[in-house]
Parts: structure tokens; C-alpha cells; sequence
């Protein structure tokens, strides 16, 4: 692993500024995807901005909706009192994730953030789009089984890993994002983004910001819910598929209804809206 | 002695690589990019360390105190195996896929491979080698044996961490939850049916582990 500074900034304002006076400085905070690139020598940044301990963990409810932290830790949220009752959907997609040790590390703005899991984007002797813009793309002639159904381009085929991500866009989850001037909003459908001619940028933060927290409204969807997830064995593996569906029945009706879909495309197929 | 102080006249014994040493991370701290200088004057950052110095943390590993000095890559594996000579963490895939590095990071599991050690400082941290009480093997550590839970032995000590915090968590009550916990561990012999019975076996005589 190349070196670098490492600075722990006591204050998420301190964090933000650090940012901006580095060019290549990254946040760090579970690490579980950027300490395994930085082995790989996928990213190598010359500063490493410590996160973990700022005091962005809180989970609670606010109003009608519930505000998650953006350094709340996987484990945590899938076992909170709140998330279980209210949010039942994003409990079950996070248990479906990774393995308990790295839910017990990953927080929840690192899960957005974490990189694909396309073998040729580790893969450091075949070109790679997302790696190296402008390479070529190895996997649209190379082994794609777990590759995207949509949105994909000419460019890019990977899709993004993550389960927490496809709750939260069937939940119409907002992203909560920090600058050194203020605080900005995003739907959570719209973070990440689509390959297009720049499969290098993986999602919509503009530089020098920082994911703080995710806002979730409430919801009926609390009782009739399930996070499929389908993969090549029964734990600790990449969706090939997964989806999240919610509906909430009234006097035998369905009143309203949600659906994603996440393994298909780099970002979450979500069908909130049609 | 304490593991600390023997530690400390380790690093003082060798004088002229010592001097080197020492000399080399003081013209690093003159040369220090300013902005990490500036940092920590403004007092903004609790910790600063320059890509070509070592910096100082303070952990406790196994109940003992240790103040040390690393790089900041270093891993938690790393600094447990190579400066701390705890070699019961193993190094299986080096990338967080395979659980045989895993420790207990104040009483959480988590893979000592993606761990930055200077992310631990005041941590309190677990290995393998802090499980049994002087002789009396941890029950878990008595139940693998019991049930031969491994074969070749390398991933054991990562299956017995994750063991012992599957049953802490209440996620050992049945063969199937147990499986679905303990999926972080590979285990390329197979013992797996044996592990599931080990962790079972714990968790049924109950008592605190």
C-alpha cells in the first residue's frame, strides 16, 4: 500500500475544510472498501481524512421522518429499535449484506460510497473504464453474469453492490450532503449515477462535499415487506439480483406500493414513481 | 517487566539505527507538508502524521496498555503479527473475504486486515491470544476441540472470534442462524458442520462467555 498522511479532524467542519485543501485527499471511515483499493492500488490518496468518530451516528426520529447518520455503523442500524419498528425493509436488506464483521465496520455513508465489485475493475493488468477513463471495458466481452440489465453504456457494465442502497430507494430516502457553506438534499434515487461516457464518477457529490445523513419519511410499509436477494450462495455474496418490495394494504386494497430492484445496473432500479 | 517497557528498551537497545532513525523523523517533521503542521496548531485535528513519519498510538490489546509507534498504513493485522509478534491472527486473503484475521475491536468482531491501526487508538482489542484465562481454555476454544472443529487449524482462530461474538450477539440460536452469522468465515477443509455443533453446544450450556 502506497503511503500517506492520515489526519482525524475533531469536527465535521474541520473534516469538510480538509478536504478542500487536498486535491487527493479521501474520508475514511469503516474502510472496507477503500483499504482494500489502496492494496490493490486502484486509488492511492495522498491524504486519508479520519471520519469515524464524528458525531454523525445518531439515529432518530425527526417529525414524520427518521434521520440516520451518515457514520452509523451497518450493524447498528439493522439492529435499532427505531429501524426495526419503522423501517423494517432497510433492516432485512442490510442483514442481507457483506458478513457480521464488515456490517460491525461499514457505516452508512460508506456503503453509498463503496466502488463495484467488477472483477476487471480490480483487476489491474485489463483495461477498465471506471478505473482508468478511456482504457476500454473488459467485461463486455469478458465474464458479465453479475453484470447490469439496466442503463448500462458502451462504456461500463458494472453494476453497484450494495443492499442497503436498494431499501433506501424503495423507501423514497432523501441524502443529506455537507459543503463548507451549508447543507444540500438529494433524493436518494438520484445519487448514484449511470455509466454514460464517464463511468469514472460513480455518483452526483460535487467535490468537497460530504454525505451526513440519510432522511427516511415514515411509512405503512411496515408490515407486509421482504428484501429478496438471489446470489450464488445462500450468505456473504453479491446480489445477482435483489429487490425490494413494499406494500401497504388498506381494507384489502393495495393503497400503495414500492419496488426496487439492486445487482442490475449502477444505481437502483426503483419503480416509486410509475 | 511489562510488555510496554520491554517494548520501549527493544526500540532504544540498537543505538545507531535508533539515532538514524530518529534524526530521519526529525528532518521529516522540519520537511512536513505545512498543512499538517498547520492542522494540528490550529488544534482542528486530534491526530496528525505525515505520509514519511511514524506516529504514536495508545491501545490496549488483550488488557495490556501498549503506546506504540507505526506507520499510518499499517494494518491492525499487520501491527498485531508483525510488530507485536501476536501471530494467532491469521493472514488468510488479506482483503476481507475469508474472516481468519478476525479480532474484537471494543467487544465488536471486525477483519484486522482492513483495519488501520492508527483508526484504533484507545481501542481496546481482542485477539485469539486473549480468550483463555491462563491455562482454562475459553468454553468456545474447549467446544472446537470437542467437536474437532477444524482440520489444518488456520482458519480457527478467526472462526473462534466470530464464534464467540455470534453467541454474544444471540445470533447462535439455531444451526441455520448460526450458519447465516458465521458466513464472514471460510474454512476451505469443511469443518463447517462441526463448527455449527461447537457454537451450538456453547450456546445451549448458556453462562457467560
Amino acid at each position: 500500500m502506497i503511503t500517506f498522511d492520515y489526519i482525524r479532524p475533531a469536527t465535521t467542519k474541520a473534516a469538510i475544510d480538509a478536504l478542500k485543501k487536498e486535491s487527493s485527499a479521501q474520508f475514511i471511515a469503516g474502510g472496507t472498501n477503500l483499504v482494500d483499493l489502496m492494496k490493490h492500488g486502484i486509488t492511492a490518496p495522498q491524504r486519508l481524512i479520519d471520519i469515524s468518530r464524528l458525531p454523525l451516528n445518531i439515529i432518530e426520529q425527526k417529525g414524520n421522518m427518521i434521520r440516520i447518520g451518515a457514520m452509523a455503523l451497518n450493524s447498528t442500524v439493522a439492529e435499532n429499535a427505531l429501524i426495526q419498528q419503522q423501517l423494517p425493509l432497510l433492516s432485512q436488506a442490510l442483514q442481507a449484506g457483506a458478513s457480521p464483521q464488515l456490517r460491525n465496520m461499514a457505516t452508512v455513508g460508506g456503503n453509498m460510497m463503496q466502488r463495484t465489485r467488477c472483477a476487471y475493475f480490480y483487476d489491474t493488468t485489463l483495461p477498465c473504464n471506471k478505473r482508468e477513463p478511456g482504457s476500454g471495458c473488459s467485461a463486455l466481452q469478458g465474464y458479465n453474469r453479475m453484470h447490469a440489465i439496466f442503463g448500462a453504456s458502451d462504456q461500463c457494465i458494472a453494476v453497484h453492490p450494495s443492499d442497503m442502497c436498494v431499501a433506501l430507494a424503495a423507501l423514497d430516502a432523501v441524502v443529506v450532503i455537507a459543503d463548507s457553506k451549508g447543507e444540500r438534499r438529494l433524493p436518494f434515487i438520484d445519487f448514484h449515477r449511470l455509466p454514460g461516457n464517464s463511468p469514472h464518477v460513480d455518483n452526483n457529490l460535487a467535490k468537497g462535499e460530504m454525505i451526513v445523513g440519510i432522511e427516511v419519511p415514515l411509512n405503512n410499509f411496515v408490515k407486509h415487506y421482504r428484501y429478496t436477494k438471489i446470489r450464488d450462495r445462500q450468505s456473504y455474496a453479491f446480489a445477482l439480483v435483489s429487490v425490494a418490495a413494499a406494500i401497504d394494504i388498506k381494507e384489502n386494497i393495495i393503497s400503495d406500493i414500492r419496488l426496487a430492484m439492486g445487482g442490475v445496473g449502477s444505481q437502483t432500479v426503483a419503480t416509486n414513481k410509475s | 517487566m511489562s510488555h510496554n517497557e520491554k517494548l520501549l528498551n527493544d526500540d532504544c537497545h540498537n543505538s545507531r539505527r535508533g539515532f538514524l532513525k530518529k534524526s530521519v523523523a526529525a528532518t521529516a517533521i522540519a520537511l512536513a507538508p505545512n498543512v499538517i503542521v498547520k492542522a494540528a496548531e490550529d488544534g482542528l485535528d486530534e491526530k496528525a502524521a505525515g505520509y514519511f513519519e511514524k506516529t504514536n498510538i495508545k491501545l490496549t490489546i488483550n488488557d495490556i496498555d501498549y503506546s506504540l509507534s507505526i506507520e499510518p498504513r499499517t494494518t491492525l493485522l499487520d501491527l498485531l503479527r508483525e510488530q507485536l509478534h501476536l501471530t494467532g491472527s491469521k493472514k488468510g486473503c488479506d482483503y476481507g473475504q475469508c474472516g481468519a484475521c478476525t479480532v474484537h475491536v471494543d467487544g465488536k468482531r471486525v477483519l484486522s486486515c482492513l483495519s488501520l491501526a492508527v483508526m484504533q487508538e484507545g481501542k481496546h482489542i481482542t485477539t485469539i491470544e486473549g480468550l483463555a484465562k491462563g491455562d482454562d481454555l475459553h468454553p468456545m476454544q474447549q467446544a472446537f476441540i470437542d467437536h474437532d472443529g477444524f482440520q489444518c487449524g488456520y482458519c480457527t482462530p478467526g472462526q473462534i472470534m466470530s464464534a464467540v461474538a455470534c453467541v454474544r450477539e444471540g445470533h447462535a440460536n439455531s444451526p441455520e442462524e448460526v450458519r447465516q452469522y458465521m458466513s464472514g468465515n471460510i474454512c476451505r477443509c469443511g469443518a463447517y458442520n462441526n463448527i455449527v455443533d461447537a457454537i451450538i453446544e456453547v450456546k445451549r450450556k448458556g453462562g457467560t462467555i
